[in-house]
């Protein structure tokens, strides 16, 4: 199936996500009002500022319109400041979220630029080859319900997660050269579209 | 491995900060607004240029308590200026924790031969430029981001239009030339060869470019973005205009959606007086903040 995928191109590292998923051989439409989502199997938040995204979200509901998709099963991933769009409970904040993912997100949680990391994760379902990971400013889900699977943990913190229909990661597989996290993306909108 | 603050992650903050506006803001009321209007980093200042333009003086680092107390009331990152030059005041501001650091014309230059060598540094820099040899001098020594100079604190975007055209001009010009001219093409623009060799086979930066000096309107962040750059910082044009929220959040807008001309005119009214401006050929030599850096 030529896949139609939508990246959210509101603020942040768009730019990126739609150069993977082009290598990859999808069509990609950029967001940016509510008449862009029409047609897309699934739909990515980059990376950027959440408080940003969210503000730019509000106008013409789009962002209401982006959590109906979610809510009928449209794949959705977020990466970063995603992440955080994706979670019911944002720690310590009451900006805007899509409220899709039962999991609770700390912003910043790993300390301020100065702390910014990129480091080798084991992610199982990708492998036994570990992934380059790179964390900026980055948030962890400090809880997640039962129906959350986790796919990854750094030190004992929740770094990469799915429900369901929904994929999200606190760390941006989008500046790294490997694409195991976008194909597995792609295999999630694969099995969707199939079923 | 686990590698802290590599150039990845650098250059990374700045990769998310694209599409995005940067405001300047002198106090923790002003960053508030800021975030609420949208911003995705303020830059904490002691003074914006067009109030260092008019009192004159040496301009400094600002005092770290204000850095400090705009830190505490915003999520979004926090940058701050130092001198060109001054590895001191840069020092200070990694170890107070700020998330970038602007080595600005804005301010008073400390030193008139050389830059900071920003490898030396975890906290990210950005740096000034008014053509692309300038541009790659500053990647050279480090810088993860880079902004047109413009002219600062003047509200007229003259200067960052004729920055960004001639950075985009000398860009597109390495792409066109055989291999063997691009060492003397190094030579001619005082940069790094393999930055140059870089812009010549991608035909573009290797790290983020904003506008920067002279952004007063909506328009002008608008116009910016079509010529190519990754984002806007806003000086003196918000809190220095008539109505700072208004102006602040139609500029954010403006950033996203700079190629909905309807929508820029829906946004562009009603937003008070903007900020008065300066003609750039009015100012004396020694007024121009661009020519400062090397």
């Amino acid at each position: 199936m030529k896949k139609c995928v939508g990246v959210l191109a509101l603020q942040g590292a768009f730019r990126e996500h739609r150069q993977v998923l082009e290598q990859l051989g999808c069509d990609v439409v950029e967001i940016r009002k509510t008449s862009d989502l029409e047609g897309i199997h699934g739909l990515i938040i980059p990376g950027g500022e959440s408080t940003t995204i969210g503000k730019l979200l509000m106008i013409d509901e789009l962002g209401e319109k982006i959590k109906e998709l979610g809510a009928k099963d449209l794949p959705i991933f977020g990466t970063c400041a995603g992440m955080i769009l994706l979670s019911k409970t944002i720690i310590n904040s009451d900006q805007y979220s899509l409220n899709l993912m039962d999991t609770v997100v700390e912003r910043n949680a790993f300390g301020r630029q100065v702390a910014s990391f990129e480091t080798d994760l084991s992610v199982p379902a990708m492998g036994s080859n570990s992934l380059r990971a790179v964390f900026i400013r980055a948030p962890y889900l400090q809880e997640v319900a039962p129906n959350v699977g986790i796919l990854a943990e750094y030190e004992g913190k929740i770094v990469f997660a799915r429900q369901g229909n929904l994929l999200a990661s606190a760390f941006h597989p989008e500046l790294t050269p490997d694409q195991r996290v976008h194909k597995y993306f792609l295999d999630m909108i694969d099995e969707h579209w199939t079923k | 491995m686990t590698d802290i603050s590599s150039l990845k992650v650098k250059t990374g903050l700045a990769e998310m900060l694209k599409g995005g506006v940067i405001m300047d803001v002198t106090t923790p009321e002003q960053a508030i607004i800021a975030e609420e209007a949208g911003a995705c980093a303020v830059m904490a200042l002691e003074r914006v240029p067009s109030d260092i333009r008019a009192e004159g003086g040496v301009a400094r680092m600002a005092d770290p308590s204000i850095i400090q107390s705009i830190m505490a009331v915003v999520t979004i990152p926090v940058m701050a200026k130092a001198r060109i030059g001054h590895f001191v005041e840069a020092q200070i501001l990694e170890a107070l924790g700020a998330d970038y650091i602007d080595e600005s014309e804005v301010l008073t230059p400390a030193d008139d031969a050389y830059h900071i060598n920003k490898h030396d540094f975890k906290v990210p820099f950005v740096c000034g430029c008014r053509n692309l040899g300038e541009a790659l001098r500053r990647i050279g020594e480090g810088a993860a981001m880079i902004r047109t100079k413009g002219e600062p604190g003047t509200g007229n975007v003259i200067e960052a239009v004729r920055h960004m055209r001639t950075v985009m001009t000398d860009i597109r010009s390495l792409t066109l030339m055989p291999k063997e001219e691009l060492m003397t093409a190094a030579k001619n623009m005082g940069a790094p060869y393999e930055l140059v060799l870089y812009v010549a086979e991608h035909g573009k930066l290797p790290v983020v470019n904003f506008a920067a000096g002279g952004i007063a309107t909506p328009a002008d962040a608008a116009l910016m973005m079509h010529l190519g750059v990754d984002g806007i910082f806003v000086g003196s044009g918000i809190f220095k205009s008539g109505d700072p929220k208004a102006r602040a959040k139609a500029i954010v807008l403006a950033t996203t959606h700079y190629k909905d001309a309807k929508l820029l005119a829906e946004i562009s009214k009603d937003l008070g007086q903007p900020m008065s401006g300066i003609e750039i050929s009015t100012l004396a030599d020694s007024q121009r903040m661009q020519e400062r850096g090397w």
